[in-house]
């Protein structure tokens, strides 16, 4: 292809190079492409099509057999039904958010920044980001920060027990989450209500040692202590001199159909009124209210929330990705149209609703199938969010594909597999080549 | 604006709360390990102390790490570099010269767009056994071309396309090859889709798990390989998977803002056209 001035610049020094010589050059540009194309991505379809019909180690043809398998085991039917969850509700959630965002960051006066903090995670890794959201998932409060974020709320709207974790003591029962004293009460008389297994940290600080009160005649009284001297000094059941009073305890009179007459709060010294009793037979409790366990965080990465966990995770990857191609898509919108919505007295939401949308409907179809092709390949994000003992539950058909080909070496079942994907990606790869060939006219 | 002080209050919340997960890795890849069996990463708010290097430390001491991190550049250097070369001049070739079956072929390129790459894995890996480049760093970097090309070739087509057809007329009315119109012309009218295509391919392979959890053996593997074979014992080994997690995160961080307005346009170019 030596580069020689043509003598006369209007003849037909291009049409010269046409023909053959055009065709060698195309040949010299396209052959490393399709080398590589035909060589790591044609042929192999091929090949792991046919090897779908063959067994394990690709010896033998086993016709059908490796899709019959497919559908019979529980495992592979649990990754490709919540693949279906993930295509229901991932690209559409994923749409919606972008949309939302798209609009609502249009006239912020820091929109860049707004823009840029929630496109970032798209740059990072499915690993780190399935890392990322593992340190979020973690179960106990104190480390998970969605558990730290819940058991905030949680406290103000069901505060926990202040005696979570306490055991009773001699002459007390537990009843209904409870403990209730053995011996019934009359009028006058008086309670020694005994706890154990309350640490020192868990005793209020405004605790005094215990006094038993005296009782008028129409009261029943007593005292709520922590029946451990240390030493061991003391006598279980009875309170001894160094014991603490348990104070802040709700202590309920029940009569003899268990039915709640009275209730009274201990004070610092433990000790309760109830006043004005009927004359009869009672027993002193102490609600369950006192011993409510608090709250241990809800298991995001157990069996049954996993599904939702893992889908969360990758919805916050991927908001960013539908908020930019929308917003572009927002600015392209001539901004007369918009204004003459308003003009007409359409409101905010009637503008969006019926001019917005509509308007950015082709966008919209563009990040619900690229989300559709995505999400049905989803494969990093649920290996490293998942642990190991859930996989099974939030299994998908990518993950189960490389664990059946290489993890336990069964190349023909999991060639099978592979070709499931294929064929659920196939709608998608017509609809691009019907496009395509509809712009082309 | 007084009406609109809700919007910009809670458009706020939004933008911090999506920007928490991360820095809580961060703050995590910051604090002792034991400590993250005790307590969550937002006490180290209150109190400072508990900040410390160590875990960057002893990942950059650990030559398994550092290892990970020089093969994931070994892969995606190479990897992006040669799909943009090989992708435009093919591109070049569908956009501007004539020959036979130019448009079946462009077709096969457009199907070959969504094709999953699971599709290629187990015969791929039996190729290279045959081939002997089984586990190597050139087998993923030939992977990763191979199913980069379909949309790299799309994308530049596209853009190729769209540049006046008088500059390429001019110039082989002068009498230029065709390789020096690509050289000389394509490529630097074309330079802003190839940008944002190298960018993206950079973060793709950077990013990537599967293909090199399948064919770079452990001597090869890069950090996402690295940190995933870490995961079995999550709370044990968060002091290197955190602090690891956080250090593959640094170049397409940089990458990201760098370059966050061809990436966005990129984007579009791809996916809306």
């Amino acid at each position: 292809m030596a580069v020689a001035a043509p003598l006369d610049p209007t003849a037909a020094a291009p049409r010269r190079r046409g023909g053959r010589e055009r065709f060698l050059v195309a040949a010299v540009f396209l052959t490393p492409a399709l080398i590589l194309l035909g060589a790591l991505v044609v042929w192999p379809i091929v090949a792991t099509v046919v090897a779908s019909f063959r067994d394990g180690t690709g010896d033998e043809f086993v016709g059908l057999d490796n899709y019959r398998a497919m559908f019979d085991e529980p495992r592979i039917l649990k990754a490709i039904r919540n693949n279906l969850i993930w295509v229901a509700v991932v690209p559409a959630v994923v749409t919606a958010i972008g949309l939302v965002f798209a609009v609502l960051s249009e006239r912020l006066t820091y929109q860049r920044a707004f823009r840029t903090a929630v496109f970032m995670p798209m740059a990072i890794s499915l690993v780190a980001g399935g890392v990322i959201w593992r340190v979020v998932y973690e179960q106990a409060p104190e480390r998970g920060l969605l558990n730290a974020g819940i058991d905030v709320v949680a406290e103000v709207f069901d505060p926990p027990g202040e005696y979570a974790g306490a055991l009773p003591s001699q002459g007390v029962t537990p009843l209904e989450g409870g403990f209730v004293a053995e011996q019934p009460v009359e009028p006058g008389g008086i309670v020694s209500l005994g706890l154990i297994g309350i640490p020192p940290q868990q005793v209020p600080e405004s605790a005094e040692p215990g006094r038993m009160p005296t009782p008028a005649a129409d009261e029943v009284a007593g005292v709520v202590h922590r029946d451990f001297t240390p030493g061991g000094a003391g006598e279980r059941g009875v309170l001894d001199p160094t014991e603490l009073g348990l104070p802040g305890m709700k202590v309920d009179l029940r009569d003899e159909q268990g039915t709640t007459v009275k209730s009274a709060i201990t004070a610092d010294d433990g000790s309760f009124h109830l006043r004005q009793v009927e004359p009869g037979t009672y027993r002193v409790a102490m609600a369950s209210s006192n011993f409510d366990a608090p709250f241990a965080g809800i298991a995001w990465l157990g069996p049954s929330l996993i599904l939702p966990a893992v889908m969360a995770a990758y919805v916050w990857i991927w908001a960013g990705f539908a908020m930019m191609v929308l917003a572009a898509g927002l600015s392209a919108i001539p901004r007369e149209v918009l204004e003459a919505a308003r003009v007409d007295g359409a409101s905010e939401w009637q503008t969006f609703r019926r001019v917005t949308v509509p308007l950015l409907a082709p966008e919209m179809a563009v990040v619900f199938v690229t989300l559709v092709i995505y999400v049905l390949k989803v494969f990093d994000i649920v290996l490293v969010v998942a642990p190991p003992e859930v996989q099974t539950e939030a299994n998908v058909i990518a993950l189960e594909m490389w664990r059946t080909a290489f993890g336990a070496r069964n190349e023909g079942l999991g060639s099978a597999v592979a070709v499931l994907l294929f064929v659920l990606v196939l709608p998608v790869m017509v609809l691009n080549l019907r496009r395509f060939r509809a712009e082309r006219g | 604006m007084a009406r609109r002080l809700p919007l910009h209050v809670a458009m706020a919340v939004v933008g911090l709360l999506w920007l928490v997960p991360t820095v809580g890795l961060l703050v995590t890849a910051l604090r002792p390990r034991e400590l993250f069996a005790t307590s969550g990463w937002w006490q180290a708010i209150t109190k400072p102390s508990q900040i410390t290097l160590d875990n960057f430390e002893r990942i950059l001491e650990s030559d398994a790490i550092v290892r990970s991190l020089v093969n994931t550049a070994l892969i995606t250097v190479p990897a992006s570099l040669g799909v943009v070369a090989i992708a435009a001049l093919a591109a070049y070739a569908f956009a501007w010269i004539e020959f036979p079956f130019r448009d079946v072929i462009f077709l096969g390129v457009v199907a070959m767009l969504v094709v999953p790459l699971q599709m290629a894995l187990v015969p791929v890996a039996e190729l290279y056994g045959t081939l002997g480049i089984f586990g190597s760093i050139i087998g993923v970097v030939l992977f990763h071309i191979a199913f980069g090309l379909p949309f790299a070739i799309f994308l530049l087509r596209n853009f190729f396309a769209g540049i006046p057809k008088d500059l390429l007329e001019a110039a082989r009315l002068d009498g230029a090859s065709e390789m020096r119109i690509f050289l000389r012309v394509m490529l630097p009218l074309g330079l802003p889709a190839i940008a944002s295509l190298a960018i993206f391919q950079f973060l793709w392979v950077w990013n990537d798990l599967l293909v090199a959890l399948v064919f770079a053996r452990t001597a090869n593997a890069p950090i996402t390989v690295a940190i995933q074979s870490q995961l079995r014992q999550f709370g044990g080994n968060i002091d290197i998977i955190s602090a690891a997690s956080f250090v593959s995160m640094i170049i397409p961080l940089i990458v990201f803002f760098a370059f966050q307005r061809y990436l966005a346009e990129g984007l579009l170019a791809g996916s809306v056209k």
